[in-house]
């Protein structure tokens, strides 16, 4: 409808550098001072302008998803996963596209201000655009916050779940943080897998770091250690605190058929017994 | 291949279960793994899974089955060498093999029976 009639693309081009230099300055009133310097807004500013310019030509006003957009959209995607990465807010990533309506708009009523019918059809179509970018960039901006969150959980499931060798033959388990499917699995996998690897006898699940234990938490404990005699290691659950050892009782969660310990300390020197090692002062002190 | 050797060391008898079990194959291996059991009137069996990957509920079951047979003749089952995946699907079908024992290898296992029989894993009585 407006793709020919429409004065967008001459006005882009011929006030190019006016457009620029308010558009930077309308940046810069809005963004954090501290958020990025001067230079860089300008450098990333004026490319961008540039790409859009260049896709204004095309003439293609109402889809940004076709062939001559190319380039914008990739600019777009890099801008807001970087700014997504450096903890940029949603609004100012998306107000980098939104601080061009007003250099636009002023431009435009120049140009076609006398003539009231046609500077609304101009600001309709210039609005349009802009807004299409700018959710474009929230959309992607939103998908990089998205990445960076599952990453960061994946490095937390991984960085959670150490599997410590105390002894020969002794393992331990040290769990910090609530234990949920998804974590149980983890811990579990990595358990089995280190018996394997050292031949280990005797685990110990050292629970001090679990805030809570639920039932739901009590039957991933006892899943684990269920498997690890399976595969022939005994497991000793140590570090309950009153408080815990209370709340299983409440919930009637049975324990018996697995050895518990108050402390770490405790649940070492059992299994040290029971793979037949001693630890003891020197002779003469 | 239909039957699974049933190998004797002294008074013990070491199954190593090569290939995937399927349902015939575990049935066979009960029925000979308890004529045996009675021939060579052995007092424990051992039986090694380490090359076992799949199993499932039926398989699990037969397991268990194997080991309740054994003490009624009055050998000790111990499994050995069960993989993690194995150990954690059985625990997750709500199988953990209450009354069987279980060990990491074979040496393990046949330190734990040793103990057990003769009060010292080096077999000396």
């Amino acid at each position: 409808m407006t793709r020919s009639a429409s004065r967008l693309p001459d006005i882009l081009k011929q006030n190019d550098a006016d457009i620029l230099r308010d558009w930077v300055k309308e940046q810069l009133a809005t963004l954090r001072p501290e958020a990025m310097s001067e230079s860089s807004l300008r450098e990333q500013t004026q490319r961008f302008f540039g790409l859009l310019r260049d896709a204004v030509q095309s003439g293609e006003l109402g889809d940004i998803t076709g062939p001559a957009w190319t380039g914008v959209r990739e600019m777009l995607t890099d801008l807001s996963q970087s700014r997504a990465t450096f903890g940029y807010t949603p609004s100012e990533t998306a107000m980098f596209v939104l601080s061009l309506k007003q250099p636009l708009f002023t431009r435009l009523r120049q140009d076609v201000g006398r003539d009231a019918e046609a500077l609304a059809d101009e600001v309709w179509t210039a609005t349009l655009l802009l807004d299409k970018l700018a959710l474009f960039t929230t959309e992607v901006y939103q998908k990089g916050r998205e990445a960076l969150i599952s990453r960061q959980q994946h490095e937390m499931l991984e960085l959670s779940t150490p599997v410590v060798q105390l002894w020969d033959n002794v393992l331990a388990l040290p769990l910090i943080g609530t234990l949920d499917s998804a974590r149980t699995q983890v811990v579990m996998e990595n358990l089995l897998h280190k018996i394997v690897d050292t031949g280990a006898a005797i685990a110990i699940i050292d629970i001090t770091g679990v805030p809570t234990v639920d039932t739901l938490v009590a039957q991933h404990l006892l899943k684990t250690v269920a498997a690890a005699r399976l595969m022939g290691a005994d497991c000793i659950i140590s570090g309950i605190r009153p408080q815990i050892a209370q709340t299983i009782v409440h919930l009637g969660v049975e324990l018996a058929s697995v050895v518990t310990k108050a402390t770490l300390a405790d649940a070492f020197a059992i299994a040290l017994q029971k793979t037949g090692a001693t630890i003891g002062k020197p002779a003469g002190r | 291949m239909d039957r699974i050797p049933i190998l004797r060391m002294n008074e013990f008898l070491l199954v190593t279960i090569q290939v995937d079990m399927h349902d015939r194959l575990a049935m066979t291996l009960q029925d000979d793994l308890t004529e045996q059991i009675v021939r060579h009137r052995a007092r424990g069996v051992l039986i090694d899974i380490s090359s076992l990957e799949v199993v499932d509920s039926f398989i699990g079951r037969m397991i268990g089955n194997i080991a309740a047979m054994s003490r009624v003749l009055d050998a000790e089952t111990v499994v050995v060498g069960m993989r993690p995946a194995v150990a954690i699907t059985l625990v997750e079908l709500g199988l953990s093999l209450p009354g069987v024992r279980t060990a990491l290898s074979v040496d393990k296992g046949m330190d734990l029976l040793r103990t057990s029989f003769h009060g010292t894993p080096n077999g000396a009585s």
